[in-house]
């Protein structure tokens, strides 16, 4: 029993990692939903293969496969020809050819043992009956040995096309341009991933192998900007869906590959909402953590023009709270991490600058007065300078107001007459 | 074959729900494909299966209202899914529609399979569901489809004007105070009604079938929106039509592929026919532009001989003039038999000659020809707007200001029409 689960498992990793590898090339080509057209579309193909050779698994499955699948590709390429917007084209196409196979299976499915139940979400759960015999010698389960060539297959050819892959994928012109032949490689892609559909057919069926075409190197996208590390994250989801669907299929006694999809899909949210590039979690996060940054210079230039007015020493939170267009809560969490920088301090109920915050304090309004005299140098309206100053200190980088500095020179005062403080007096 | 199932009440209201879905899907698919979401219907009808279940199993039964209702919601919850995929990554349309379609379906077939397992009664219903049996439906069924769709119709004709407006010109639509936003979010919620309808019938892998094929159909055949909706609601009509009455009669295949195969039918002899876009029309206007440009070049070498002898009777036989011009004999000959027909050119003894008539036509050409690259030399820029337009187009429409002044370069540099346009001069003026 656990030898074919084991068996399952494995049938559906190499199922994953096959589709993860092309799918990842589908993704970035934006070519996604020709791999969907794709697993419909060789049905009549799988179809006539079988009322021709009168047996399942045969190589003719294959070739029907693949006639069918570059069949699809060729007829989108033809429609868009002809004028019609490519996802009308690709719909077109592959509805067509869908609907002429599932009516050759009502037609003529009780003769070649094919329905459509497997040919939709096949039935992995087959896999361990399905044995290959040479002989009366068994070698283990007959899916797990064409997946597992096909796996090897697409590895390889990846790996050694992988550069005339890559450039294709990113940059036709310049494919073009360095002697790649793009439509032979486009033509070669659909050609394995109508191969590896139709490998994947019995164990996945035809629509769920779309989740783990798409699915997978989608949720790699989001994690990664470089080519290989994605197909290897997209392969290392497909495989643990198989893995961890397979259990859940266990558990809810439920499709075996409705759940590996639906774990993809899991993977592909967990990526969606914690990815640390491209998450929606980590972007808000960066987001909060730079309008707190806002706060906390927005707070040190007001204690230092404060300290120009030369009003008392110590500042009260709500004088502070007051005076600024912050959020109070933005202000108070701006203030405790000033205090856990050290740059302000407690003194009788209120806050004073600490030598380092009034260094910082100087710092920051010398850079925002620098600006200001930079923006009316080259002509911006003075009643605009200071807005423009404002918002925009924040997001002057080290470098660039060195080069401010530079550029505006040595000089007292700003274009509103304010004295630009001179750091070395702090 | 006999017709009696025609007077049979429930066929007649199977055939009257399969048509008014194929209008409601031309007309939406018409709106979708002008939006470029053609694969919308797609990702919808797919995603809306595990509402199907789980309505099926609150329910305990099959009960249409209910699972088109969850339906509904499924599909609204996948289209709205798509789009915030869309709008808060890097992941570009194709892969949020394969990604939520496929996801979507794999949550309905697992809630499906477990349905299956736990033994709960009637899933042959739900088996139907992917590939439509408009057979299988009961009258109430299809009453309650044929309203709906009737409904989705009535909406997308009173907001006609706005959706057209959406389509064409959002930015406008924004400015005359229309919500583009809200809108878009009307048609996609007629999109996925439409969808939840017609995969009754259809089924759910095929249902996006309706939408694009009858709309790209039409495009065919106008550039009007009007005519183009009303076009691919006729052909959604008739597609269901012989789709259900195929699958009624006889063989019991089912209805979606036989609705999906009339459908793409209609788009062949569309493709093939119509007139403009049809592949008909352009091979036809290729090889009549193609025979066009032969004769007219034939015509200027014959008079750019006569200008390089300064007699305006010079003759030439086939294969000088396909030689100056680099072509086949036989090409040359069958372009001047044209021209003999046309009474343009004389042949005598295997050499050609222009008669009056072909030497007013060939001056004129060669007048052209010259302008025209004046005006390429001197005015090259062309306009961005004007590179697209067909150059034929233009040289019928040059303003008489423009041929003017091209007249005036063409003396400035030098080149005059050595030959005039006939040996007779009054003949000439009345050419001109």
């Amino acid at each position: 029993m656990l030898l074919d689960s084991i068996w399952i498992v494995l049938t559906g990793a190499l199922v994953a990692g096959s589709c993860a590898m092309l799918g990842s090339f589908l993704v970035l080509r934006r070519m996604a939903m020709l791999g969907d057209a794709i697993s419909h579309a060789v049905l009549p193909g799988l179809v006539i293969a079988f009322l021709i050779s009168g047996s399942r698994g045969s190589l003719g499955m294959f070739v029907g496969a693949v006639a069918f699948g570059l069949l699809t590709a060729f007829l989108v390429q033809f429609l868009t020809r002809r004028g019609i917007q490519n996802d009308a084209a690709l719909g077109v196409a592959f509805t067509f050819l869908f609907a002429l196979g599932v009516l050759l299976v009502s037609l003529y499915g009780s003769q070649v043992d094919l329905d459509l139940d497997c040919v939709l979400y096949g039935e992995i759960a087959y896999t361990p009956f399905d044995l290959l015999f040479f002989g009366d010698a068994s070698f283990g389960p007959r899916p797990l040995w064409i997946n597992g060539a096909l796996f090897v297959v697409n590895m390889l050819l990846v790996f050694l096309l992988y550069k005339q892959f890559k450039i294709s994928s990113f940059d036709p012109g310049m494919a073009a341009a360095v002697g790649i032949n793009v439509t032979a490689m486009h033509y070669l892609l659909m050609g394995l991933v109508s191969v590896t559909v139709v490998g994947a057919f019995e164990s996945v069926g035809a629509i769920l192998v779309v989740a783990l075409l798409i699915v997978p190197p989608a949720a790699a996208y989001l994690l990664t900007d470089r080519l290989a590390p994605m197909i290897a994250i997209a392969i290392g989801i497909g495989a643990l869906s198989s893995l961890l669907g397979y259990l859940m299929a266990q558990a809810l006694d439920a499709s075996i590959a409705g759940s590996i999809a639906m774990l993809c899909g899991l993977f592909f949210l967990l990526a969606f909402l914690f990815s640390p590039s491209h998450g929606i979690l980590s972007r808000i996060l960066a987001r909060r953590s730079l309008s707190v940054k806002i706060a906390v210079e927005d707070a040190l230039l007001w204690a230092a023009r404060r300290r120009e007015g030369e009003e008392a020493e110590v500042f009260a939170r709500s004088e502070m709270l007051s005076e600024l267009e912050q959020p109070a809560s933005r202000l108070r969490m701006a203030l405790a991490r000033l205090k856990r920088a050290g740059f302000i301090s407690r003194r009788n109920g209120g806050f004073v600058l600490t030598p380092a915050g009034k260094s910082a304090a100087t710092d920051l309004l010398r850079r925002h007065r620098l600006y200001e005299s930079y923006l009316g140098d080259i002509g911006y309206p003075t009643d605009h300078i200071h807005d423009s100053a404002d918002r925009e200190e924040h997001f002057l980088s080290p470098g660039l107001a060195r080069m401010i500095e530079s550029e505006v020179g040595e000089r007292d005062e700003d274009p509103q007459g304010k004295p630009i403080p001179d750091t070395r007096d702090a | 074959m006999s017709f009696d199932f025609l007077f049979d009440p429930s066929v007649r209201w199977v055939l009257a729900g399969s048509i008014l879905i194929g209008v409601s899907s031309g007309v939406l698919g018409s709106f979708a494909l002008l939006r470029r979401r053609s694969l919308m219907g797609d990702a919808v009808a797919h995603a809306a299966l595990p509402g199907v279940a789980v309505a099926f199993m609150l329910a305990g039964t099959r009960s249409l209202p209910l699972m088109l209702l969850g339906a509904l919601v499924a599909g609204l919850l996948g289209a709205f899914f798509i789009q915030s995929v869309i709008k808060h990554t890097r992941i570009k349309e194709d892969t949020a529609l394969g990604l939520i379609l496929s996801v979507f379906f794999a949550f309905g077939i697992v809630l499906l399979t477990q349905i299956q397992h736990s033994g709960a009664g009637g899933q042959a219903g739900l088996d139907k569901y992917l590939f439509g049996q408009a057979a299988a439906l009961v009258g109430s069924d299809v009453q309650l489809m044929a309203v709906s769709a009737a409904v989705v119709c009535v909406i997308a004709m009173l907001l006609f004007k706005e959706f057209k407006l959406l389509c064409f010109d959002p930015g406008f639509a924004r400015g005359i105070g229309f919500s583009p936003k809200v809108l878009d979010g009307m048609m996609m919620f007629l999109i996925v009604v439409t969808v939840v309808i017609g995969m009754q019938s259809v089924g759910v892998v095929l249902m996006a079938a309706m939408l694009i094929i009858p709309a790209a159909s039409a495009r065919f055949w106008t550039d009007r929106l009007n005519l183009m909706v009303m076009l691919a609601a006729l052909f959604g009509a008739l597609s269901g039509a012989v789709g259900t009455l195929l699958s009624t009669v006889g063989l019991q295949l089912p209805t979606g592929p036989l609705i999906v195969l009339a459908a793409s039918a209609v788009f062949a002899v569309s493709m093939l026919l119509a007139p403009g876009r049809g592949i008909l029309a352009r091979v036809t206007r290729h090889i009549s532009l193609k025979g066009r440009v032969a004769k007219e070049n034939a015509l200027r070498d014959f008079y750019e001989l006569a200008e390089a002898c300064d007699c305006w009777d010079a003759e030439a036989t086939a294969a000088e003039l396909a030689a100056s011009r680099g072509i086949r004999a036989g090409a040359m000959i069958s372009t001047l038999r044209k021209l003999i027909r046309e009474g343009l050119v004389a042949e005598a003894g295997g050499r050609f000659r222009l008669k009056d008539k072909g030497l007013a036509e060939a001056y004129a050409i060669t007048r052209r020809h010259r302008l025209w690259e004046m005006f390429l030399m001197h005015e090259g820029q062309l306009g961005s707007d004007h590179v697209h337009r067909d150059a034929d187009e233009i040289e019928h429409h040059m303003p008489p200001k423009l041929e003017a002044e091209l007249e005036q370069l063409l003396a400035f540099q030098g080149i005059e029409m050595k030959l005039p346009p006939s040996v007779h001069p009054i003949e000439a003026r009345e050419v001109e």
